[in-house]
């Protein structure tokens, strides 16, 4: 066994096994959590696929990102678990037989022969100073480059769609106005009222 | 060495764990939402693992918009949720039945 | 004047005559009304006079006024043939249309319908011009649909009694059933010609001759036969022939003036003109021409008995008509068709004057029409007794009255035809002929001779009609004296008719000339056999009036058979109306309210609530069970795509 194949299996397991956990725990924030360990050993598998721009780009953003805002979001709900939890196991066996027979078929495919060592070998990896950034970059800003710029459009969107659903207007809140402010004249603050002289008393 | 269908294998065990997820934690809109980025895992890997044994870097270019797309999809999906619980108080699927016929 | 714009004025102050009467005619008041209908229908019968005249001079036309549509290489026209044959039928249809809006200013004075009566009978001389004039097929089914059309309405024209609602509806299906045939008839010579044309369709006829078509139970059909067979279905129905005549009795119903103009001199003759004007068609099919002469020889038989038991002053002559109908029927099939058109021409006269006749007397009397309860008038009335007797001496073919010469000269034409079924013919209208003296001369001896039989209160009233009803009398009385005298040599000798109509059907070896059939009458069966029915007549009904009841009960099943018309009402009202009755219940029950709207409306509605009443349970509303419906699809997509 060599030491690729044994980091590759290592990882592997740690995916599965973590993977399972993120669905079966109890507590959400442990599901994020083993969620993180699972992106994380994917992470290691792609290097070993020598995508290293990708395994690092996957531990930046999910694990940096899109796993912090989701252990934000369950920490800010208030979440009842035991609810939750109730009938956990009701669609077990259904989805035990459709994820069985699933990864039976899929396994069916890879095993067929078409995907072995013999079929499909392993290439040869690339020399040292081989930069997958820079391969990947000049692709993605040469032929993907309308792709690449949907893909930020997509972004955007999906951060105005995020604001615009979650920002809510407080009616009883109270904001200053600083425009308001500057704009303000003399005459729209200051009144002067002309008051009648005080009659006088009569003896 | 590894040949291309244990990476595949994995791809695969990843994709039936996550279904499995949908169905136990199906009152969970959370786990949902990470279950659903497991199966996007799970592709990207065999995305990946094709790229590397084809010798073609666009599937890692792929991969690349998947990421991005399933970034956003889970930003918008923890808005929604997060719009959800403070309207019910709740982000238990059971609740959401307004579609019922 | 061009002679196109000529021939187009003739029908055009007709029409425009009928709506300035129809339209107008609340607004200018009944004697504005009548003097444009009678102005219009005057000026189309001088116009006729003379391209009569202009005709006879030579001047044959055959053009195409107006193209209104061409369809895939055929033109429908608006064209006029001006040949003898047309030009005659315009003077007769004019001169009697004429008579008769003159003879309605007495007879419908008292009406509330005054002017829509002018404007109807206006319409219809217009509607009956482009028939005879026209020179295709379509612009004849036009004319043919638009007499028909005028004739129901005016059957109907009393639309507060029942009985003629009842009967114009019965003359309109009739009707109806010969038309059928008449446009099969046409659709046919479209369909071998590809012309609608006249003149294109008779040059190509004889090349045609022998071309056979595919008929039911695989027999083998002349095209032309066929043809023939279905245009004469359409003149069965409108000439009321034997099946087809049981509506012409009941649209007596109508103000007799249009008994005399439509149902008597004009519209029932269409029939007899269009097997004339396809006569080239005809000669070449001699099954037709045999069902034509078979058909013919029964109802000229048949109608004439029945005629005899009539009480009804207007029924026997309804009667009578469809009786000589069938006459001019029999001359068609015998191959006489200038023959046929002759009798039809002087019958035109002399039915006209008869109808009038017994509508002068029925004013007389108060709208009576039972000749049971009249006797006696010819003192009173002088002038239509005259006439009506001039008439019935024409009708029964005394000499030297008109219709002698045409009827002597048919049957001396069936005697002489080799059509198969002529035989059978020959006795048939011989037997026709003391079967007509006798009951034209019982008409005449019921109402003008013998004792009044009428209440006190009718006969104080008793008097001769106004002049402007006797007039029409008078009018028609001259031709119906003389027609046959003046015009039987040239339509024997077939100068009158030219090549419009095939000439034949009379053997050259004998003297049809005026002088010769006079002369030669007193030794030929008709005339003996005529006289015969006019003594039976008198015997019968003025030396002997006990005779007839006598008679009637001896013969009792006969007479029963003949009170009710053969049957062919009752035949018709059982089979055709009940059944189409019964039908329609069954269909309406069956097909329409359990099938379609039970099963096939409401069970499709039904079918639907409760496929959504199930279907609705899928929806349960919960976003994870589509979820799991989507993964379940997956899998079995991917299962599909494996193990396909």
């Amino acid at each position: 066994m060599t030491f690729l194949q044994m980091i590759f299996y290592v990882f592997a397991a740690i995916l599965v096994v973590s993977s399972l956990l993120v669905v079966t725990v109890r507590n959400p924030v442990r599901a994020a959590l083993f969620l993180v360990l699972a992106f994380f050993s994917a992470a290691c598998l792609w290097l070993t696929l020598e995508a290293e721009f990708l395994a690092i780009t996957l531990v930046l953003v999910y694990v940096g990102a899109v796993m912090v805002l989701f252990l934000f979001v369950i920490m800010m709900l208030d979440i009842d678990i035991a609810q939750m939890r109730a009938g956990f196991a009701n669609y077990l066996p259904l989805g035990l037989i459709v994820a069985i027979i699933m990864a039976g078929e899929l396994t069916l495919v890879m095993l067929s022969g078409e995907f072995g060592d013999a079929e499909l070998p392993r290439p040869a990896g690339h020399s040292a100073d081989y930069s997958n950034t820079a391969a990947l970059g000049r692709l993605v800003y040469t032929d993907y480059v309308y792709t690449f710029e949907l893909a930020a459009v997509i972004l955007l969107v999906a951060i105005i769609a995020a604001i615009s659903l979650t920002l809510r207007r407080r009616p009883e809140t109270r904001y200053q106005a600083p425009e308001e402010q500057v704009k303000v004249r003399k005459k729209d603050r200051l009144r002067i009222v002309k008051l009648p002289r005080r009659p006088e008393k009569r003896p | 060495m590894i040949p291309l269908s244990h990476y595949l294998i994995v791809g695969a065990l990843l994709f039936a764990i996550s279904v499995v997820g949908i169905f136990l934690n199906r009152k969970n809109l959370v786990i949902i939402l990470m279950a659903i980025e497991l199966l996007l895992l799970a592709a990207n890997m065999n995305f990946v693992a094709f790229s590397h044994y084809l010798g073609n870097l666009s599937g890692q270019v792929f991969v690349f918009f998947v990421l991005t797309v399933a970034a956003a999809e889970a930003a918008i999906g923890l808005a929604i949720l997060i719009v959800l619980f403070r309207t019910r108080r709740s982000i238990n699927v059971q609740d959401l039945d307004h579609l019922k016929g | 004047m061009s002679r196109e714009l000529l021939y187009l004025l003739i029908p055009l102050s007709c029409l425009v005559a009928a709506l300035v009467a129809g339209f107008l005619g609340s607004r200018i008041g009944r004697v504005n009304a009548h003097r444009a209908a009678i102005g219009g229908v005057g000026l189309a019968f001088a116009l006729s006079c003379v391209v009569a005249w202009d005709v006879f001079a030579g001047n044959h036309f055959n053009g195409t006024i107006y193209t209104w549509a061409i369809s895939g290489g055929t033109h429908f026209v608006i064209g006029f043939l001006i040949d003898p044959l047309s030009a005659v039928m315009m003077v007769i249809v004019t001169f009697v249309s004429l008579m008769v809006h003159i003879y309605t200013i007495g007879y419908m004075a008292e009406d509330p319908g005054y002017t829509r009566f002018f404007s109807y009978i206006a319409l219809f001389t217009f509607a009956m011009l482009m028939l005879v004039m026209s020179n295709n097929f379509l612009q004849l089914f036009f004319g043919w649909e638009a007499v028909g059309l005028v004739s129901y309405l005016l059957i109907g024209f009393w639309y507060e009694r029942d009985s003629a609602i009842r009967a114009n509806m019965k003359a309109f299906l009739v009707n109806r059933v010969g038309d059928f045939g008449f446009i099969l008839g046409i659709g046919a010579v479209l369909a071998l010609f590809g012309s609608l044309d006249y003149q294109s369709v008779f040059d190509a006829a004889p090349a045609l001759a022998d071309r056979t078509t595919q008929g039911p139970f695989g027999s083998e059909w002349h095209w032309l036969t066929l043809i023939c067979l279905l245009l004469f279905v359409g003149a069965m129905g409108k000439s009321a022939q034997v099946p087809l005549h049981v509506w012409l009795p009941d649209s007596m119903e109508g103000p007799t003036p249009i008994s005399a103009l439509i149902h008597a001199a004009t519209m029932v003759t269409a029939g007899i003109f269009l097997v004339a004007r396809m006569s080239p068609l005809f000669e070449l099919s001699l099954t037709a021409l045999s069902v034509v002469l078979i058909v013919g020889a029964l109802t000229a038989l048949l109608m004439a008995f029945v005629a005899l038991i009539q009480t009804d002053i207007k029924r026997v002559v309804a009667y009578s008509t469809l009786s000589q109908l069938g006459y001019m029927t029999v001359a068609l099939g015998a191959s006489a068709y200038s023959v046929a058109i002759f009798h039809l021409a002087t019958h035109a006269f002399f039915k006209a004057l008869l109808f009038l006749a017994a509508g002068s007397v029925i004013i007389a009397m108060h709208h009576e029409q039972d000749m049971r309860r009249m006797g006696g008038l010819r003192k009173v009335m002088p002038v239509t007794y005259v006439t009506c007797v001039i008439g019935s001496l024409a009708l029964a073919g005394i000499p030297p009255f008109a219709g002698f010469f045409s009827k002597d000269a048919i049957i001396e034409a069936v005697h002489y035809s080799a059509t198969p079924g002529a035989g059978f013919a020959y006795v048939a209208v011989l037997i026709g002929v003391i079967l007509t003296a006798f009951y034209s001369f019982r008409l005449v001896f019921m109402t003008f001779h013998g004792e009044g039989r009428m209440d006190s209160k009718t006969r104080a009233h008793l008097h001769e009609s106004p002049k402007v009803v006797t007039f029409p009398l008078i009018a028609l009385a001259v031709p119906s004296v003389l027609a046959g005298l003046l015009f039987i040599n040239v339509t024997m000798d077939g100068s009158l008719f030219g090549n419009s109509i095939v000439p034949g059907g009379v053997p050259g070896d004998i003297d049809m000339t005026a002088g010769g059939m006079l002369a030669h009458a007193p030794f030929a069966a008709p005339f003996w056999l005529a006289i015969l029915g006019i003594a039976g007549a008198w015997v019968c009904y003025l030396w002997k009036p006990e005779l007839p009841g006598k008679v009637a009960q001896q013969w009792g099943g006969l007479y029963r058979v003949l009170e009710k018309k053969y049957g062919f009402d009752e035949f018709y009202q059982r089979v055709f109306a009940d059944g189409a009755r019964g039908l329609g219940d069954v269909l309406s029950e069956w097909g329409d309210r359990r099938l379609i709207d039970g099963w096939l409306v409401n069970g499709a509605a039904r079918v639907v609530v409760r496929t959504a009443s199930l279907v609705r349970h899928v929806q349960s509303g919960l976003v994870y069970h589509y979820a799991f419906v989507m993964i379940i699809g997956l899998v079995a997509l991917m299962s599909w795509f494996l193990f396909r």
